[in-house]
């Protein structure tokens, strides 16, 4: 293997669960809810999915494991923000503070003991074509699920009924409620989904970047992965691009003090923040295309007249 | 649909003693109804009337406190406007429930039953536009589209539903006269087709125009059922209001004097995409004058206002003159301390802050106006409250504006309370230049008259108003001269004596040679 070819395969666990976190967060936000609770669910995630990979032995239950404790904390969120109509801010981050904590005390049995890594699957023939071929089809199952995730969130946005419903809901939910369609309902769902790919990301986090637990592992990631929907404008494969962009920025800069660069690694770190500020500027310029891709309702209450 | 027109007597649509509480306030109150198959029926009524609640219960958006709604004899439940479709019941909204962000065909897509293709919509969509003599293009965006073309995709949204009624919240209040023709040609294609039209309005001249049947509402009980075209317009308003309607009155020779307000070769580039840029404006208002500019929205009447009103300065000092002294540079401000006063068209968060009372909006509009008299202790500028109270109270009283409480949030108040108390915080200054944009929009004919009536009066002591309004009924009870705004530029201003519709309505669209031809000009 390559220089080159292990740069990137580290390129791609880095970018993974930011694509996970991000992608379920696009479509949350599509339906007009900010949850800035991404942070807390992906360490909800995490230490659910290295506890009962410990407890049973199997990471497959682990992985399940994140993805229901993800989509349960977020339910929390979806009970707070939309039955008890909670400022969606505030109660976000409280639930990134909530789920630091709580992770903390599921994981701490567990703490510095070495996990059971998720095992590549390869894919037969694929496989064997240089270069491509382990990088991408010798994966792991939570890589090839954020790509699936990435292409079907794209297609269920622009080419389904209830994606256009989502969309709708997210531009203006006093009109979808007019219309017929579940406004409450539908943004519990998208929350859940939310909640369920933060806690995938975490998985990812616990079981293949680094097989362990440690308190506060997601370290900024669920951040990260609000910036990068914006950085995205909310279009599903720009998240994609934007979190492999993100993800090389972060291993850049192992690889930057590996080789004795002389720049600080602060600022690396600081490179996607920077560079989500530029893209918010960019994306501000024109004042149409963000009409058309920023969710008008995003971040404000609903509640029925009734 | 052909056969609709036949059952003869039973009503399509019965309401009976229909009511809505919110709370302990009675929106609607035992209200009957009956509309029969075919018929154009119009709901009249004042703003805080009860005629939209009413059309929500009717298609479900609000649940009914009592009563009963009959669809063709049968008591039903709309639940939702889901159900309300289902029945053959079709809404075209007053504010539109479209989604900017979506294309046409996609806000079409949304409001029809599962199971249809995006590009079966869209061509539907374009065959029943062209069909009703309402062109759109299914792949444009709605953001980019005027409120005259987003009206359309609400009519032709509710048509693809093939409909057995339709309930239209006052639709031409956005529209110019042939837009509005045009309009009335679809509503009579549908009426020859067996369908059923509840035309809801505050136009009594439309209503006259188009309908077979009128109930009228106020204070949330029916008032009174007839036929329009036997009553006249002020028997009509009798109805709604309660009491008479004062008219207008222009009366008495006003002399004319100096000109205070002058735009001079006024341009401005468009600052958006959506904007319209202004082009060589020159217009004169003399003190004793009221200089109406009709128009189409969206034709550059609110980046006139902006530009007049210093909103947004030009860099030509001279393009805009106030009271003899080049103002075009300045802003808002120093505008206002030079005589002029302003109202601009949206009255929630530009000409009021819907959550502050009345007293704190007027504070945020004068304190730098009138310091002096609203702010102590200098640069501390202290509120003196006990003067804002009352001056509040003053401008309540004389421009009779009607609120819960002394001094109520501004947004608690209906849309004609606030205008009134917005346009009389401007007047109570005394202002020898007054510019005001859509001055009655939305405003219930009341309040309307109210405020139409202010304006002339304070022409008539000896200032100069501008009026830049869409309501040409408006236009033609203030305006000493009309000049029409089309495509940012300004048609000369002719006496308003001399002006017709007609007249109006090609320069609205013809100037730039799109929009009208003259076959089409308003037959009144």
């Amino acid at each position: 293997m390559g220089m080159l070819e292990a740069i990137l395969l580290t390129v791609i666990t880095a970018a993974t669960p930011l694509v996970l976190a991000s992608i379920g967060e696009l479509v949350t936000e599509r339906t007009g809810v900010l949850n800035l609770g991404v942070e807390g669910m992906m360490v909800m995630g995490a230490a659910l999915a290295f506890s009962a990979t410990q407890l049973t032995g199997s990471p497959y239950l682990g992985i399940l494991a994140g993805i229901a404790g993800g989509a349960l904390f977020s339910l929390l969120f979806g009970f707070l923000t939309l039955t008890l109509v909670a400022n969606q801010v505030a109660t976000g981050l409280a639930l990134t503070i909530l789920g630091l904590g709580v992770s903390g005390q599921i994981g701490e049995p567990y703490a510095g003991m070495s996990g059971a890594k998720l095992q590549p699957i390869e894919i037969p023939v694929l496989a064997e074509i240089p270069f491509i071929g382990p990088l991408l089809f010798r994966q792991d199952i939570i890589f090839y699920l954020s790509i699936a995730i990435v292409a079907g969130v794209n297609w269920f946005l622009f080419r389904t009924r209830a994606g256009l419903k989502v969309r709708a809901i997210g531009d203006n939910h006093a009109s979808a409620h007019a219309l017929g369609i579940h406004v409450i309902r539908t943004r519990y769902l998208a929350v859940m989904f939310g909640g369920a790919c933060a806690g995938l990301a975490g998985a990812q986090l616990s079981l293949v970047y680094t097989p362990q637990w440690v308190e506060n592992m997601s370290a900024g990631r669920g951040w990260i992965a609000l910036a990068l929907v914006v950085f995205a404008s909310w279009r599903p494969w720009r998240v994609l691009l934007g979190g492999y962009l993100f993800g090389a920025v972060s291993i850049s800069q192992l690889h930057a003090q590996a080789f004795g660069i002389g720049i600080p690694s602060q600022f690396l770190s600081a490179l996607p923040y920077a560079a989500t500020v530029v893209v918010l500027i960019l994306i501000s310029h024109n004042r149409r295309t963000t009409l058309i891709n920023t969710p008008a309702s995003l971040g404000k209450p609903f509640v029925p007249d009734r | 649909m052909s056969d609709v027109g036949a059952s003869g007597g039973s009503p399509l649509l019965a309401v009976r003693s229909l009511t809505k509480l919110f709370g302990s306030f009675a929106a609607c109150n035992g209200i009957d109804l009956d509309i029969q198959p075919g018929e154009t029926h119009a709901l009249l009524g004042e703003n805080g009337a009860g005629k939209s609640t009413l059309v929500k219960m009717l298609f479900g958006v609000l649940a009914p406190t009592s009563g009963e709604i009959l669809w063709k004899g049968e008591p039903v439940r709309i639940a939702s406007p889901g159900a309300a479709r289902r029945l053959g019941i079709g809404m075209v909204f007053q504010h539109f429930s479209l989604f900017e962000a979506l294309t046409v065909a996609e806000n079409i897509a949304l409001s029809l039953p599962p199971g249809i293709s995006l590009s079966r919509v869209a061509d539907e969509a374009a065959t029943l536009s062209r069909a009703y003599g309402l062109p759109l293009d299914p792949k444009a965006h709605v953001a980019d589209l005027s409120v005259g073309e987003r009206q359309r995709i609400e009519i032709v949204r509710a048509l693809l539903q093939n409909p057995e009624l339709i309930i239209l919240d006052e639709p031409t209040s956005v529209l110019t006269p042939q837009e509005a023709d045009r309009l009335f040609e679809t509503l009579a294609k549908l009426k020859a087709e067996g369908r059923s039209v509840l035309y809801i309005s505050h136009r009594l001249e439309e209503v006259q125009r188009i309908c077979d049947r009128a109930t009228v509402l106020r204070h949330g009980k029916v008032t009174g059922a007839c036929d329009p075209r036997r009553e006249t317009p002020a028997s009509l308003a009798r109805m709604m209001v309660g009491s008479d309607v004062a008219a207008v009155s222009a009366a008495g020779t006003t002399v004319k004097g100096d000109v205070l307000l002058e735009a001079n070769h006024l341009n401005a580039a468009a600052r958006t995409p959506f904007a319209v840029s202004l082009k060589d404006i020159c217009l004169k208002v003399r003190a004793g004058e009221v200089l109406a500019i009709a128009g189409v929205a969206g034709n550059g009447q609110g980046e006139l206002f902006d530009a007049l009103s210093g909103e947004f300065p030009v860099s030509d000092a001279r393009a805009v003159s106030i009271r003899g002294k080049a103002a075009g540079n300045l802003g808002i401000t120093a505008r206002r301390l030079m005589g002029a006063g302003f109202v601009p068209e949206e009255r929630h968060g530009h000409a009021a802050v819907p959550a502050l009372p009345l007293s704190d909006n007027l504070v945020l509009a004068r304190n730098q106006s009138d310091r002096k008299t609203f702010l102590a202790g200098g640069i501390l500028g202290i509120i003196r409250n006990a003067v804002v109270r009352i001056a509040s109270r003053r401008i309540s009283e004389t421009m009779d504006v009607r609120k819960s409480g002394e001094d109520p949030a501004a947004g608690s108040l209906s849309g004609g309370n606030l205008q009134k108390y917005i346009v009389g915080r401007e007047l109570d200054r005394q202002p020898a230049v007054l510019i005001v944009n859509q001055p009655t929009w939305g405003v219930d004919a009341g309040a309307a008259s109210r405020i139409r009536q202010a304006l002339v009066d304070l022409a008539k002591a000896g200032s100069a108003v501008l009026v830049i309004s869409q309501d040409l009924d408006e236009i033609f009870e203030v305006a000493t001269e009309i000049a029409v705004i089309s495509d940012g530029r300004l048609s000369n201003a002719y006496p308003a004596q001399d002006m017709t519709r007609e007249k109006i309505g090609l320069l609205m669209g013809g100037m730039h040679g799109s929009e009208t031809s003259p076959e089409a000009a308003h037959a009144h």
